[in-house]
C-alpha cells in the first residue's frame, strides 16, 4: 500500500474484523458494529483493540448513542481535539467506509451537499439520473452508511439550509426529475464544527436542533496528553517511515507540559500566571512538534531525540504572531523554562532556535 | 429471628420504597429506626403537616450548644418514610443508636479518658475522640451527604473508595477525606456541624477537637480500608458503586434485603472493624434485646451495614463491657428545617447525595420518570431564556434510553439523562448544564417545621420576630428594599442587624445603590439550614433576639483593640437599635479615644460617628450620649492636630487630607455652633504655618475660605505665594492641587470661587504665566472634559456681564413674584391674606 495516510477502515481492517466477529450483540440496521462494539473500538479493550479516542469514555458513549436515535451528531472542540479523528473512526466502525466526506470551506457549494450535473450529458440528454452528479452524502442516503461533513461552521448559512430536509424528513427531492432520494437505514451524518471561529457561519436554531452536540475537551491530565501524543508520534513515525529513533518519553513530556502550562495560562505547580499565546497549542500541535523533531534526529542528527530538535518546532508553535507571541514566548523562557534545574539545555537550545 | 431488618441505604429513594412495601405487607408491633435515642420524643412530630422535609434532628450539648449534630430527613431518606409509615398507624418508634449523649462525652474528654478503654483494642484514641467528628456518629450524618458516601453507606461501611488503603495519610487534607473517614453510617450519625461555629469553634470543648479529628480521621482511612459497596459493583463489573446500588436495588422496585444483608455480611468477614462501628452496634444489640421483652413483631430500619453486626448472637455482657464507663452529657434535640443544597454540600466535592433534587424525582414521580425529568429540565431552560421545543425533550428522551441500553442499565439513570440534556438541549454548553444541574439535581427545596416546635427560646423568638415583621425564610435568594419610613421594614431592618450580630447573617446589606437615602436599605436574604445551630449558640448570651444580640455588642466592645472596632459596634447599635448596649459601648469607646494616640485613628471615627448621629434620626434611636462622646473626640483631634501636621510625606499628606475633608463634613453635621468655632480656629491656626504640606496648606486655606474665615484679598494673597521664586514648585503644584480639589462642578456654579482665581491668573506676570501653567495643568487635567469645558464656558460667555446678570439679569419683577405668593402660602398652610 503506498497511499500516505491510508483510511482508518484499512489500517485498522483486522480490529474492526476481530470486532465483528466477537460482537454478538444486537447491530441496529445498516451497522456493521453493535454499539457496544464500536465504543470498544474507539477506546480500546487493553489488548488487542487499540485506544483510538483518549478521554471521557461517556463522550463516545453519548456520541454512539446519537447515531442509534439516527440524530446527526455534532462535534464540537477547539482545532486539534480529534474531532475529524473521531468522526473518521466513528464513520469506519460504524459504516465500515470513512471516505463520503464533504469539506466545509467558504466555497462550498450546494452541489456538494445535494447533488450536481455532468453538464456535458445534462446537454446532450436533458435531465436524467445519469446525467445526475451524487455528492457524497446523497450516497450515503443511498447505501445506508455515515457521510461525514468537516467545518460545518464555515459553510456559507444557506448552504447549510439544505442539510435540514435531509435530517429531518431523511429525503433528498431531485426536483429535475420529479423524484426523491430516500435515506436507507443506517445513514447519518457526522459534522465537526470549531469551537474557537464558532461565529463565522452560526448554524441557524432550526438546524441546530437537528443535531446532538457533543463537546471534545482538551485532554484533562498531563499524562492523557503525553500518552494520546505519545502513541500518535509513533503511529505517525511507521507510516511515514521515518527511521526508527526511540520517542523519548521525557521530550514528549516537556513538550506536553509546555503546551498546558502556555494554553492555561498557569504553570503546572499553579505558582505563575503565565500569558497565552494566540495559537491553539492542541494536542495535534504537539505531535506534530515531536515528530519533526524525530525527523530531525534520524536524518540530521544522532538518532536520538534531543531537546534542539524539539526547540524549534515549538518555537514554531507557539510563536503565530510574530509580535505578541514572541513576547508570551520569551517571557515564558525566561520566567519559568530557566528556573527549572533540569531544563537547562532545552534552556539553551530554545533560546538559540 | 423474631425480628425483620431492613437494611437501607441512607437517602436512597429505592430503598424508602422498599422499606414502606415491607412494612405495609407485614406491619410491625415496634419500628427501630437508626439515629439518636434522644429524639424519641420528637417523633410525633412527624404527624405534624408542619414537618415538611428536608429537615434534620439537631442535637446539641446543652451546656455547649456549638457542639451539635444533625440527622437529616429527605421525604425520599428510608427512615422518614418508615417513621411516618408508623406514626400514621400509631405504631410505635424508637431510635436505637448510640445515643448522642455518649458520643459528646467521648469527645470533651481528652483521648485518655476512660472511654477509650472501653474500645476494643485496636485503636484506643481514636474511640474517645472520634464521635465527634470524623468517626462515629456525627459524621454519618454527613454521609448522607455524601453522594459516594452514601451509596457506600448503605453498605454503611467503610468510607470512601478512594479513602482506603491506598492513601492512608489522606486524612485531613484531601477534600475527600472527611466524607471517607465517616464511616458508614450513613445517615446514622449525626453531622457535625463544622461550619457552624466558626472560628472558636474547638476554643469550648477544651480539647481542641479540630486536631485530634484530623489525627483520627487519617487515623481511620487504614481502618476502613475496604469499600464494601465498592466491592459488590466491581464484582459486578461496575466501575461506580454508585450506579450499582441504584441499577440492582432502586430500580428494581423490589425488596432485595436479604440478598443485601448477606452481600454486607460477606464483606464485613473480610474487612477490619472501625471501633465506632462495633460501639454503637453493642448499644444497638442491647435495645433489640430490651425491645424483645415487650414486642412480638418488630422492624428495624438501620444502614445495611449494620444488618449484619445486629443479627450476629453476642453475648450481654461482652456488649455491657464495650458500653461500660461512658458518660452522658446533657443534651437538647429539636427539628430544623434543612435544605437540598445542604444535603448535597456537606461534604464538599464528590462526597454526599451529589443529587438530592434527583432522588426527589424518583421518589414522587410514579411514572414515566425520565420524561417528566426531561420535560422540567427544557422548563429550566426556558424560564432562563433558552429556546427549548417539545421536540428536544423528545429527542433528549430517546439519547437518554438509547445511551441507557448501551451501557446495559435497565433505565436510564441521572447519568444518562444528564449527558442527554447537554448534548440535546444544551448543545453542549457547560454553563447551561451547570444550570440544570444547579435548580433541577440538586434543587433548593427548603425544610419547614411547625410553629409550636419546642426550640430554644431564641429561636422561638425569632418566630415570632418573623411574624410581626412578615419575613418568611426562604431558601432560594432573594432581594428585599426595605423602605426606613415605614413601621414594618424598619422593624425588618432591625430584625436582620440584630441577627447578624449574633452570627446569623440571614440578610446581608447591599451598598450597591445606597446613594438613594438614608431611609432606604437594600437587603440580600438567603435562609440556611445551619443558622438553626447559630441559634442555639447565640441563645447562650440571650433569650430573645434583641437581648442576645446587645450581650454580643457589649462583650465585642469590652474586648475590642481598636476604636475603628467600637465606631463599627456603634453604628451596629444604632442600625440595630440596641438601646441598652449604648451606654457601654460609648463609654468603651470613649475610654479608646483617650488611649488612642493618634489623630489620624481619631479623625477617622468621626465621619462615622457623625454619620450614625444623623442616621439616628431617621431611625428614631436617642443619640444625645453619642453626641456627647463625638465632641469629645472632636477637641481632642483639634488638640492633637497640630503637632500631627508637620513633616508629612506625600502620601501621608493626601491621607491627611481626606480626613480633614471628612471631619470637616462631619463638623457641618454636628450643628454645634461652639464645635465649629473650635474647629475652623484650629485650622485657621494651622493654615498660617510655614511648615505645612502644599496639599493641606492649600486645602485649609480653601477650606477657610468656604467657611468665610478668609476674604478674598486674603485668599488671592496666599495663592500668589506659593507661585513666588522662593517656593519649589512641587510644593506649589500641591497647593493649587489640594485648593482646588473636590472637582471642577464647584468652580464652575461658585462665582466668588471662579472670580478670584479669574482675577489671580490675570494678575500673574506673562514672563511667570509659562512657570505657573504646568502646575495649573496639573490640576485641571484631573477635572472631568466636561466640567473644564463648562468651566471655559463659564469665563468666556455671560461672566462678561456677570456683575449685572446676578443683579438685575435675572429679570426680577417683584409684582410678577407676587403672584405666587397666595398660592405658595395655601401650600404651606398659612392663612391666605387677601
Amino acid at each position: 500500500m503506498t497511499a500516505l495516510r491510508p483510511h482508518a477502515e484499512d489500517q485498522y481492517a483486522d480490529e474492526l474484523a476481530l470486532l465483528a466477529s466477537t460482537d454478538d450483540r444486537p447491530r441496529p440496521p445498516g451497522w456493521r458494529l453493535s454499539p457496544q462494539a464500536v465504543v470498544t473500538y474507539l477506546l480500546g479493550d487493553g489488548a488487542k483493540i487499540t485506544p483510538k479516542y483518549v478521554g471521557p469514555r461517556r463522550l463516545m458513549e453519548v456520541a454512539v448513542s446519537t447515531l442509534v436515535t439516527d440524530r446527526a451528531l455534532l462535534l464540537l472542540g477547539v482545532p486539534g481535539t480529534a474531532k475529524t479523528w473521531v468522526s473518521e473512526h466513528l464513520a469506519a466502525a460504524v459504516s465500515g467506509d470513512s471516505t463520503l466526506l464533504v469539506q466545509g470551506t467558504a466555497g462550498t457549494a450546494e452541489e456538494a451537499i445535494r447533488y450536481g450535473w455532468n453538464y456535458a450529458r445534462l446537454i446532450a440528454e436533458g435531465p436524467t439520473e445519469a446525467a445526475m452528479v451524487p455528492s457524497p452524502i446523497m450516497r450515503a442516503m443511498q447505501t445506508g452508511t455515515i457521510a461525514r461533513l468537516e467545518e460545518l461552521t464555515r459553510v456559507p448559512s444557506d448552504v447549510q439550509d439544505a442539510l435540514i430536509t435531509i435530517l429531518s424528513e431523511k429525503t433528498l427531492p431531485v426536483s429535475e426529475l420529479n423524484t426523491e432520494v430516500q435515506a436507507q437505514r443506517g445513514f447519518n451524518l457526522i459534522a465537526t464544527a470549531n469551537d474557537r471561529d464558532r461565529g463565522v457561519n452560526e448554524l441557524s436554531s432550526a438546524l441546530r436542533r437537528r443535531f446532538n452536540t457533543v463537546v471534545l475537551p482538551v485532554p484533562a491530565s498531563a499524562d492523557d496528553e503525553v500518552e494520546i501524543v505519545a502513541r500518535r508520534v509513533a503511529q505517525l513515525g511507521r507510516s511515514l517511515d521515518l527511521p526508527e529513533v526511540p520517542a523519548a518519553l521525557d521530550e514528549i513530556r516537556r513538550v506536553v507540559t509546555i503546551f498546558r502550562e502556555l494554553r492555561g495560562g498557569l504553570t503546572e505547580d499553579g505558582r505563575t500566571k503565565l500569558k497565552s499565546p494566540t495559537g491553539t497549542l492542541s494536542a495535534a500541535e504537539a505531535i506534530s512538534v515531536i515528530t519533526n523533531g524525530m525527523a530531525l534526529a534520524a536524518h540530521f542528527g544522532d538518532g536520538r531525540l534531543h531537546p534542539a530538535d524539539v526547540a524549534a518546532g515549538i518555537v514554531g508553535a507557539v510563536v503565530k504572531d510574530p509580535v505578541s507571541d514572541g513576547v508570551v514566548w520569551r517571557e515564558y523562557l525566561e520566567t519559568v523554562v530557566r528556573e527549572r534545574p533540569d531544563w537547562r539545555d532545552f534552556y539553551r537550545a530554545a533560546r538559540d532556535a | 429471628m423474631p425480628e425483620r431488618l431492613y437494611g437501607i441505604r441512607h437517602h436512597g429513594p429505592g430503598s424508602a420504597r422498599a422499606v414502606v412495601q415491607e412494612l405495609e405487607r407485614q406491619p410491625p408491633d415496634v419500628l427501630l429506626v437508626e439515629g439518636p435515642p434522644e429524639a424519641d420524643a420528637l417523633v410525633r412530630w412527624v404527624a405534624d403537616s408542619g414537618l415538611e422535609p428536608p429537615v434534620a434532628l439537631l442535637g446539641y450539648a446543652s451546656d455547649d450548644p456549638r457542639r451539635a449534630a444533625f440527622w437529616p430527613f429527605a421525604v425520599f431518606s428510608p427512615e422518614w418514610q418508615a417513621i411516618r409509615w408508623a406514626v400514621e398507624r400509631n405504631v410505635p418508634v424508637r431510635f436505637f443508636d448510640l445515643p448522642f449523649a455518649y458520643r459528646l462525652t467521648g469527645e470533651a474528654r481528652p483521648p485518655a479518658a476512660p472511654s477509650p478503654a472501653t474500645v476494643p483494642a485496636d485503636e484506643p484514641d481514636a474511640a474517645g475522640i472520634k464521635p465527634d467528628q470524623s468517626g462515629a456518629g456525627p459524621d454519618v450524618p454527613r454521609d448522607p451527604a455524601a453522594g459516594p458516601d452514601v451509596p457506600r453507606d448503605p453498605a454503611a461501611g467503610p468510607g470512601e473508595p478512594g479513602a482506603g488503603p491506598g492513601e492512608p495519610g489522606a486524612g485531613p487534607g484531601e477534600p475527600g477525606a472527611g466524607p471517607a473517614a465517616e464511616p458508614p453510617a450513613g445517615n446514622d450519625g449525626p453531622q457535625t456541624d463544622r461550619n457552624g461555629p466558626g472560628p472558636d469553634d474547638s476554643e469550648p470543648s477544651g480539647t481542641t477537637p479540630a486536631e485530634p479529628d484530623q489525627t483520627t480521621e487519617g487515623g481511620a482511612a487504614p481502618r476502613r480500608p475496604v469499600d464494601p459497596i465498592g466491592e459488590l459493583a466491581a464484582a459486578a463489573g461496575y466501575d461506580d458503586p454508585e450506579r450499582w446500588w441504584e441499577d440492582v436495588v432502586e430500580h428494581r422496585g423490589m425488596p432485595a434485603f436479604e440478598a443485601i444483608a448477606e452481600a454486607m455480611t460477606a464483606i464485613r468477614d473480610e474487612s477490619p472493624e472501625d471501633p465506632d462501628d462495633l460501639v454503637r452496634e453493642a448499644y444497638m444489640r442491647g435495645v433489640l434485646r430490651e425491645v424483645r421483652k415487650t414486642y412480638e413483631d418488630i422492624a428495624v430500619v438501620c444502614g445495611a451495614w449494620h444488618v449484619p453486626a445486629l443479627t450476629r448472637k453476642v453475648a450481654v455482657k461482652d456488649d455491657t463491657a464495650l458500653l461500660k464507663g461512658r458518660k452522658k452529657a446533657k443534651v437538647d434535640f429539636t427539628w430544623v428545617p434543612w435544605t437540598y443544597g445542604r444535603l448535597a454540600s456537606w461534604s464538599g466535592y464528590g462526597a454526599g447525595v451529589s443529587s438530592p433534587g434527583w432522588y426527589h424525582h424518583l421518589f414522587t414521580s410514579a411514572d414515566e420518570v425520565v420524561p417528566r425529568w426531561l420535560v422540567d429540565a427544557a422548563g429550566v431552560l426556558r424560564a432562563e431564556g433558552v429556546p427549548t421545543s417539545s421536540a428536544h425533550v423528545i429527542e433528549a428522551t430517546r439519547l437518554a434510553e438509547a445511551l441507557a441500553t448501551l451501557r446495559g442499565r435497565p433505565l436510564a439513570g441521572l447519568a444518562e439523562v444528564t449527558e442527554a440534556a447537554e448534548s440535546v438541549m444544551c448543545d453542549g454548553e457547560p454553563l447551561r448544564v451547570e444550570l440544570i444541574t444547579r435548580k433541577l439535581v440538586v434543587g433548593e427545596r427548603l425544610g419547614g417545621v411547625p410553629d409550636d416546635m419546642p426550640a430554644v427560646p431564641l429561636a422561638k423568638d425569632l418566630a415570632a420576630q418573623q411574624r410581626t415583621a412578615r419575613l418568611k425564610s426562604e431558601a432560594l435568594e432573594r432581594a428585599l428594599d426595605l423602605d426606613l419610613r415605614k413601621e414594618t421594614d424598619l422593624r425588618r431592618s432591625r430584625l436582620l442587624h440584630r441577627l447578624r450580630t449574633i452570627g446569623v447573617p440571614w440578610g446581608e446589606p447591599e451598598t450597591t445603590r445606597r446613594s438613594t437615602g438614608t431611609f432606604r436599605e437594600e437587603w440580600r436574604l438567603r435562609w440556611q439550614p445551619e443558622f438553626a445551630i447559630r441559634l442555639v449558640e447565640g441563645s447562650m448570651y440571650g433569650t430573645t433576639v434583641a437581648s442576645a444580640a446587645t450581650a454580643k455588642v457589649v462583650r465585642a466592645a469590652d474586648r475590642a483593640e481598636t476604636l475603628a472596632d467600637v465606631t463599627a459596634l456603634v453604628e451596629t447599635c444604632l442600625l440595630a437599635d440596641l438601646s441598652e448596649a449604648y451606654p457601654q459601648v460609648l463609654a468603651s469607646l470613649d475610654a479608646r479615644a483617650a488611649l488612642d494616640a493618634d489623630v489620624n485613628h481619631l479623625m477617622a471615627a468621626i465621619p462615622a460617628l457623625a454619620r450614625t448621629l444623623r442616621y439616628g434620626d431617621v431611625r428614631r434611636t436617642d443619640v444625645a450620649g453619642l453626641a456627647a462622646v463625638t465632641a469629645s473626640l472632636l477637641i481632642r483631634v483639634c488638640a492633637g492636630l497640630p503637632s500631627a501636621v508637620g513633616s508629612l510625606s506625600d502620601e501621608a499628606a493626601k491621607v491627611l487630607r481626606d480626613r480633614l475633608d471628612g471631619v470637616h463634613s462631619a463638623v457641618g453635621l454636628l450643628d454645634d455652633a461652639d464645635l465649629r468655632e473650635r474647629w475652623l480656629s484650629t485650622l485657621a491656626s494651622l493654615a498660617g504655618r510655614a511648615d505645612l504640606h502644599g496639599l493641606l496648606a492649600g486645602r485649609l486655606t480653601r477650606l477657610l475660605l468656604d467657611a468665610g474665615r478668609l476674604d478674598g484679598a486674603e485668599v488671592r494673597r496666599r495663592l500668589r505665594l506659593p507661585l513666588t521664586v522662593g517656593t519649589p514648585p512641587a510644593h506649589a503644584a500641591a497647593w493649587v492641587e489640594g485648593f482646588l480639589s473636590g472637582g471642577g462642578l464647584l468652580l464652575v456654579h461658585d462665582d466668588a470661587l471662579l472670580g478670584l482665581l479669574d482675577d489671580w491668573l490675570a494678575d500673574i506676570p506673562a514672563g511667570a504665566f509659562d512657570d505657573v501653567l504646568p502646575l495649573l495643568r496639573r490640576t485641571f487635567g484631573a477635572f472631568e472634559a466636561g466640567e473644564r469645558r463648562a468651566i471655559g464656558e463659564r469665563l468666556a460667555g455671560p461672566r462678561a456681564g456677570g456683575g449685572e446678570a446676578a443683579a438685575g439679569g435675572l429679570g426680577f419683577d417683584p409684582g410678577r413674584a407676587d403672584l405666587v405668593l397666595p398660592t405658595l402660602s395655601a401650600l404651606l398652610g398659612r392663612q391666605v391674606e387677601a
